[in-house]
């Protein structure tokens, strides 16, 4: 094994850790401020009714979030969860540019391009 | 029930899911579903999509250790990563098809393939060159042995690309990581060495659950409500059972929890063939 894998492999293993980390801290603040204020109330996930608007997209979650809403913060350590392999995806494509490795460059932008598909455009 | 019981009694079941399915080795997302929907009346699709975003967790941060130990084989996990992908998408499609009944049979028929995958063999990685795509793409590599590093060669990449898409499908569906699935692929089809395997798929799981999840929230399949307490109980419950592992599994443990596994299997299909599942 070449030392440019055996780094990128070292790198990887930290961007996992640290976005795994960061997603479940922020899910926890999340937790705590919906808790605080909706923890009487009764839940109801018996029938589906979808989430609304401000919960699906990322400008609105954002939004959301920034008004220290409990479930938009946790809407965005989960968003920050699902980027943390997209980041693992954009990471590689440019280790592997370091290496010169075209075709591997190729594979794991077309990775990338799906991941991108499916979280921008698929409904 | 109120929100704060309802919330501390999913985050300690999932924290139980997630600590029997490392400790087992057979991962905690397959149970999250059925104890949603079964144990406390969820709708399937809030149950699936709390259950993509725990896989994510799980996946990654096992990954972070295992990439570190050196097993992981990084080509084959980005080259075999668009056939998953592509079927995650395909999956999440399917989902807004198929009622929620058939999803449920589904996923009981992907509970029993599981609990039966887990008793086949493992390889233990084939000397040699390998296939002329394999080597085209460079997909050999090294496995750590004590006292150095021993090649491995790499084959039938169409047949493990083809069941990859597949294990993406169902990734999406069933809202779970499918290990069972690409394991299958990367042992059986592609001949690598078991340990190479499951810790690949591992990496694997993270990348092809989020291109689901990316398809779910879009749809607000994702409730905060709910997939709070699933992601938080699950990751603590994997990362103290991986801890607790020292060496094999128990088999006591690993017995019990596919007998706990075949059991939901049969509950998901009865309540999807009886119409239970709520539509």
């Amino acid at each position: 094994m070449s030392d440019g894998d055996r780094s990128m492999e070292l790198a990887i293993g930290r961007l996992l850790r640290i976005g795994v980390a960061a997603a479940a801290a922020l899910v926890l603040i999340g937790a705590g401020v919906y808790l605080w204020h909706h923890g009487a109330e009764l839940p109801n996930y018996h029938s589906f009714r979808g989430e609304p608007r401000q919960l699906r997209h990322l400008g609105a979650i954002l939004t959301d979030a920034g008004a220290l809403h409990g479930r938009g913060l946790i809407q965005v350590g989960l968003l920050l969860l699902i980027a943390t392999p997209v980041l693992r995806v954009a990471y590689a494509a440019w280790a592997f540019a370091r290496q010169r490795d075209t075709l591997y460059v190729v594979i794991t932008l077309t990775v990338l391009a799906v991941l991108l598909f499916s979280l921008l455009f698929m409904r | 029930m109120d929100i704060l019981g309802f919330t501390l009694l999913v985050g300690l079941g999932a924290f139980v899911a997630g600590g029997v399915g490392a400790l087992t080795g057979l991962g905690g997302g397959v149970v999250i579903v059925p104890l949603l929907t079964l144990g406390f009346g969820v709708d399937i699709r809030y149950a699936i999509g709390a259950s993509l975003v725990s896989v994510i967790a799980t996946s990654s941060g096992a990954a972070a250790a295992y990439v570190r130990d050196g097993y992981i084989n990084i080509r084959i996990g980005m080259f075999l990563e668009v056939a998953t992908t592509v079927g995650a998408i395909a999956g999440g499609v399917l989902a807004a098809l198929l009622s929620a009944n058939v999803v449920s049979v589904i996923f009981g028929l992907a509970l029993l393939a599981s609990a039966i995958f887990s008793v086949a063999g493992r390889g233990d990685g084939r000397e040699g060159l390998g296939s002329p795509l394999a080597q085209r793409l460079r997909l050999g590599g090294y496995l750590p042995v004590p006292g150095g590093q021993r090649a491995y060669a790499v084959q039938g990449v169409p047949g493990g690309f083809a069941l990859m898409f597949g294990a993406g499908v169902l990734s999406s569906l069933l809202g779970i990581g499918s290990g069972a699935v690409k394991v299958l692929a990367l042992d059986r089809i592609m001949g690598l060495p078991f340990k190479v395997s499951t810790t690949t798929s591992n990496f694997m799981i993270g990348v092809t659950a989020a291109a689901g999840a990316g398809v779910y929230l879009n749809r607000g399949y994702i409730d905060p409500g709910l997939a709070m307490p699933v992601m938080l109980g699950v990751l603590a419950g994997s990362m103290l059972g991986a801890r607790l592992l020292v060496r094999s599994p128990p088999t006591l443990l690993k017995r019990g929890f596919t007998v706990v596994i075949l059991v939901l299997a049969a509950q998901m299909i009865y309540s999807g063939v009886n119409g239970g599942a709520h539509v």
